[in-house]
């Protein structure tokens, strides 16, 4: 594996900067050319990605650092797309509010703000919200609090689906299960009168995936970086104290509930962005896209890429992400081709995907790139296991 | 340090000082199970008190009641005047008590000067957004907590070398040294030592007693310790107070409980007191 690898160590820092930054960053340039193949990711799937790697590093702050097991990360996925929904498109047809946003007219009904201002609206109201989910439940540990999460990831999109007739008062806030359709484009409306290489509207341009893939990778580098800027402050020192010992860190000074909030908040803030750059891509806030598959799917991301650790996660996100959206049907239609067989593969894929979780914990289970800590950790128990005779893979 | 039993070692700070702990009527119970039974306890300023009793006295529970691990279920503790019965125990921590744990509890997967940092987190005051866009402010306390956490290391005799090992990969001794250190670093007024020495060799007991006394004289401390090696005990204590049972069955001078005949009875069973004394082993 990687850690294996005879690199010295000056290479391996360089890998990041040097190689995979502009290789990401120019992949709408070059993907093309890399032939016609149906394995190779479109830049439809490449934007799904980068929200979704946004996703793990979020949940990450929360599941690696602090080390609370959140199975319900999708209720701030679904806040942030419903944000966008609300303030973004015609939901509210009453009012006629346009500030700053692109492809409407001055005096359109609805309410319809500028997406780079529902951006950070989008992450503090998930983070609110994540305040008032947290109060309650961080009192509770470990599998307690797994479950109770459980039920709030339920709860918020069984409100959405339902909120089209809050408390029977004939308030319409969700839409129901048909969603709030169409949302509002990007674009930069102001910029591209300075700088007119800059699109007004991502929607007219030739190509919009290639813009909203920018604007993903953006918020990506964004939440790597204050995710790496937290893992190092003194907030991030007490997640990783409460998660090796609440008692010890108790006594320490660090105050539990405080810090378990800030780490619950802090990672549903990037939730929160990166549901509404995706509603926003998406054109809608759609309740079926809130499933508890997804917050499952998430964790899956932050397990195989290696808790703790913001480069593992970003590449476990983009492995699962990339076989949810295209690659298992492309896998499948590859072999179905080739061998004549009609294996409809993307039908196994919640299989498929738990397969693989069990062949991580069997192979290794620390993740594909482990955080040095849980690296430590893995070590002892395997010399452990070892010394007692068992034998581990 | 040999057992220089019978006088306490630092007589020119006697037991007068104003009391900066105390305990009146303290009680813990768990369902019917009185752990502390109405427990009235001084800890002067400056001094260093030892807590002894046989396992199961509710030593443990006692101290836990201090540190606000548990909420007392009547009485009162008072903290320099306060009273601080049922504070949640990172409020305590503030107020300037500092502890270390019968089992080390250190955070196995930080390095040693982490651990330290951790232990000054109530001292500390980077917050969410500073910390992510790193201001000046928060560099400059980043950097002095970093050289202090490696004073404290160094104060308690902790290589340069283990500064940036886990706390998992050092050794025992040293371990027992990073609690210390650590705890230091919340700086405390009072430091609640539970079982300091447990698992040491002699050798090592001996500089801890030193270590202890250090700690005092040097930076003013009070120090109220558990402990089970008589040897230290007797070698470091200016008054000792000796639980059994959950109940305070003794208090004075270490050569006053060594005579008590109550204190010999806890330890060695009805029938031993006067043929034996409380720091040799028992052969029954």
């Amino acid at each position: 594996m990687i850690d294996k690898l005879p690199i010295p160590r000056w290479a391996r820092r360089a890998i990041i900067p040097i190689i995979i930054v502009p290789l990401v960053v120019l992949y709408p340039e070059y993907y093309t050319s890399l032939g016609t193949s149906q394995l190779i990711p479109t830049l439809s799937t490449a934007v799904t990605m980068t929200v979704f790697v946004c996703m793990a590093v979020g949940l990450n702050m929360v599941v690696g650092y602090a080390g609370l097991l959140d199975l319900g990360y999708v209720a701030f996925y679904a806040i942030g797309s419903y944000v966008a929904g609300w303030f973004a498109s015609t939901q509210f047809a009453s009012h006629s509010i346009v500030f700053g946003a692109v492809g409407v007219q001055s005096h359109a009904i609805g309410i319809h703000i500028s997406i780079w201002l529902l951006l950070p609206v989008a992450a503090a109201m998930a983070a609110a919200a994540g305040v008032v989910i947290g109060l309650p439940t961080l009192r509770l540990r470990g599998d307690y609090l797994a479950l109770v999460t459980l039920g709030f990831g339920e709860i918020i999109p069984q409100v959405v689906r339902n909120g089209d007739n809050m408390f029977g008062t004939g308030f319409n806030l969700t839409n129901g299960v048909a969603g709030i359709t169409p949302i509002d484009p990007m674009g930069f409306r102001y910029l591209h009168g300075i700088l007119p290489f800059l699109p007004d509207n991502f929607l007219l341009t030739p190509n919009l995936d290639v813009w909203f893939y920018r604007v993903g990778l953006l918020l990506v580098a964004i939440t790597v970086f204050c995710s790496i800027r937290l893992r190092d402050s003194r907030l991030g020192r007490a997640w990783v104290a409460l998660r090796e010992d609440e008692i010890a860190a108790a006594a320490m000074g660090v105050p539990l509930m405080q810090v378990k909030t800030w780490a619950y908040a802090s990672g549903a803030f990037f939730g929160g962005a990166a549901g509404c750059f995706y509603g926003v891509y998406q054109g809608g806030a759609i309740p079926d896209n809130f499933k508890l598959y997804i917050s499952t799917l998430l964790l899956a991301m932050v397990i195989l890429g290696g808790m703790g650790n913001v480069w593992g996660v970003c590449l476990g996100a983009a492995v699962l992400s990339y076989l949810n959206q295209q690659g298992l049907g492309a896998i499948g239609n590859t072999i179905n081709s080739n061998f004549g067989t009609n294996i409809e593969i993307t039908k196994y894929e919640a299989g498929l995907f738990g397969l693989l979780i069990v062949l991580m914990m069997l192979f290794r289970p620390q993740g594909l790139i482990p955080s040095s800590r849980r690296k430590a950790e893995f070590d002892v128990v395997k010399e452990e296991h070892e010394a007692a005779g068992v034998v581990v893979g | 340090m040999s057992t220089e039993a019978a006088e306490a070692p630092h007589p020119g700070v006697g037991p007068k000082g104003a009391a900066i702990l105390e305990t009146r009527a303290a009680r813990k119970e768990f369902g019917g199970l009185v752990a502390c039974s109405d427990i009235d306890f001084v800890v002067p300023e400056r001094s260093i008190v030892s807590l002894i009793g046989p396992n199961g006295a509710g030593k443990t529970t006692f101290f836990n009641m201090l540190t606000g691990a548990y909420k007392p279920t009547a009485g009162e503790i008072l903290f320099a005047g306060r009273d601080v019965g049922g504070l949640p125990p990172h409020r305590i921590t503030k107020l300037g008590v500092g502890r270390t744990f019968q089992n080390i509890r250190l955070f196995q997967t930080m390095t040693s000067v982490e651990n330290v940092l951790v232990g000054m987190h109530c001292r500390l005051k980077g917050g969410l957004i500073r910390s992510i866009l790193r201001t000046p402010g928060v560099r400059r306390e980043e950097r002095d907590a970093l050289a202090r956490a490696r004073e404290l290391l160094r104060y308690c005799g902790l290589s340069e070398r283990v500064d940036d090992e886990y706390s998992m990969n050092l050794s025992y001794g040293d371990q027992r040294r990073l609690e210390v250190a650590r705890a230091l670093g919340s700086e405390p007024t009072l430091l609640l030592l539970d079982e300091p020495t447990a698992g040491m060799n002699p050798q090592e007991s001996a500089d801890f007693t030193r270590f202890v006394s250090q700690l005092r004289d040097e930076r003013g401390l009070t120090i109220l310790l558990i402990e089970h090696d008589m040897k230290v005990v007797m070698g470091v204590s200016e008054r000792i107070t000796v639980l059994d049972h959950g109940e305070k069955i003794a208090e004075g001078s270490p050569a006053e409980i060594q005579a008590n005949d109550r204190v010999i009875e806890a330890y060695l069973g009805s029938g031993a007191a006067g043929s034996a004394g409380a720091g040799s082993g028992a052969t029954a």
